[in-house]
């Protein structure tokens, strides 16, 4: 399990690790069954505090992210799907808010973003028909 | 919870010059505290008073319930300190050093001692003057923390050292806290080092602490903003919250203190826009802190 921890923005770096676990079960680089470091294992992984990364896995127990197994160990639950899709949707509306600001800022309107969205979708779903990369204008 | 480290209402001066004023803090068994601060802002005399080595004129100092200056050889027994400058004595080599140390601490453990110069590849046989700073740093690091005390203090640790040596030193104290029950504090200019361990922060300024919070806290409940006019400004704007600012005309950048609706309506009551608002690092914390806009309101 990758994580990077940045310190150079205000984000508390347990919010760091909680929002980047969720995004590997959302983009499926974790799975349910899969089990998480121990909490002393991450921390001298990423060298942060121990009782941040325990912060981080109670955070991510109560949002139903992860489980604690009788056996010891913490795993990614199985009933993640429903939570991941919500997930998924933050992921996404995080990038389109990036794209939203950048594209009013050059002077798109929204109407404009959309049909360029279905325009380049097109050319996704099949890049050999070259009528699709013709220029709008 | 059970507190190791208790200052209460500590003053103290050198001469005509007041080092210290009403400084209490509080540290909680297996938490670590982060001390930052600029130069000669008085970390090292906080510190001072926690060992023992200094009493304050006013207040109290309770480390593990004792008082350090009065009980100092109980209380000295259960710290492990390491500072930036070099105290170790160079003519012993480094196995001696550890014998030397064991005398003193009937809790030195020497599997751990071992474990550790392994790991940081330390010549035992070496006079410690003919070690690299680095390696001397190691050294006393090890000398720190075989006895396995359960309150540890850094005076500025990795001050000076290469990023190698400091992710050692880092990845070593994570571990020693990881272990049940290990208290910290952890005196740094590192910001960073400071954001990846502490859980609390106090930042020490002219003798007083100037701000002190759980460090999760102090991060949500500051931001970091820019405001825009419409037409340039040539006057400082001024709002509640405020902690400084700065810029000139149209952009000015500003560290605030509060919540976002907060910030939102001090920015229209101001004619201003807020643009690019997130909340605050450390770092920005600790420089709007340390050079406050004047007649900021708090």
């Amino acid at each position: 399990m990758q994580l990077h921890i940045t310190t150079n923005d205000g984000v508390p770096i347990y919010l760091q690790i909680v929002n980047q676990v969720k995004y590997l079960v959302a983009s499926g680089r974790l799975s349910p069954g899969d089990e998480m470091p121990p909490i002393r294992v991450l921390a001298e992984q990423l060298v942060v505090n121990p009782n941040t990364v325990a912060r981080a896995y109670r955070e991510l127990e109560v949002s139903g992210v992860v489980e604690k197994r009788r056996t010891a160990g913490t795993y990614i639950s199985e009933a993640g799907s429903p939570l991941a899709r919500g997930e998924q949707v933050r992921i996404l509306s995080d990038r389109i808010d990036s794209l939203l600001s950048e594209a009013h800022q050059l002077g798109f309107s929204d109407e404009e973003i959309v049909d360029l969205l279905r325009r380049r979708s097109a050319v996704l779903v099949s890049p050999s028909d070259p009528t699709l990369e013709e220029d709008p204008s | 919870m059970n507190s190791i480290v208790q200052l209460d209402h500590v003053t103290r001066s050198f001469g005509s010059k007041l080092a210290l004023n009403d400084v209490s803090l509080k540290v909680d068994q297996g938490t670590v505290l982060g001390l930052v601060g600029e130069n000669g802002s008085g970390k090292t005399t906080i510190l001072k008073h926690v060992l023992g080595l200094l009493k304050p004129n006013t207040g109290t100092v309770s480390v593990f319930g004792m008082d350090p200056a009065r009980q100092p050889v109980p209380v000295l027994a259960q710290i492990g300190y390491l500072s930036e400058e070099d105290i170790l004595p160079g003519w012993m080599r480094g196995y001696e050093l550890q014998r030397y140390m064991q005398g003193f601490y009937p809790t030195w453990d020497q599997e751990y001692a071992d474990q550790l110069a392994k790991e940081f590849r330390l010549d035992l046989y070496a006079k410690l003057s003919t070690l690299s700073k680095g390696q001397r740093a190691r050294a006393g690091l090890m000398a720190a923390l075989a006895y396995r005390p359960p309150l540890i203090v850094l005076d500025e640790p990795s001050s000076g050292l290469d990023p190698i040596v400091r992710h050692d030193i880092l990845s070593v104290i994570v571990r020693t806290i990881a272990e049940e029950g290990r208290t910290v504090i952890l005196s740094s200019h590192h910001l960073a080092e400071v954001d990846r361990l502490a859980d609390n922060v106090a930042l020490v300024k002219n003798g007083e602490i100037a701000l002190y919070d759980a460090l999760d806290t102090l991060k949500e409940e500051h931001i970091t903003c820019t405001l825009v006019y419409e037409k340039a400004n040539f006057s400082m704007p001024i709002f509640k919250g405020l902690v400084s600012i700065s810029g000139s005309g149209r952009e000015w950048t500003a560290l605030s203190k509060g919540t976002p609706e907060l910030l939102r309506e001090e920015a229209e009551r101001l004619g201003a826009r807020v643009i690019d608002q997130r909340s605050a690092s450390l770092d920005e914390i600790f420089v709007g802190y340390s050079r406050p806009t004047h007649g900021a309101s708090r």
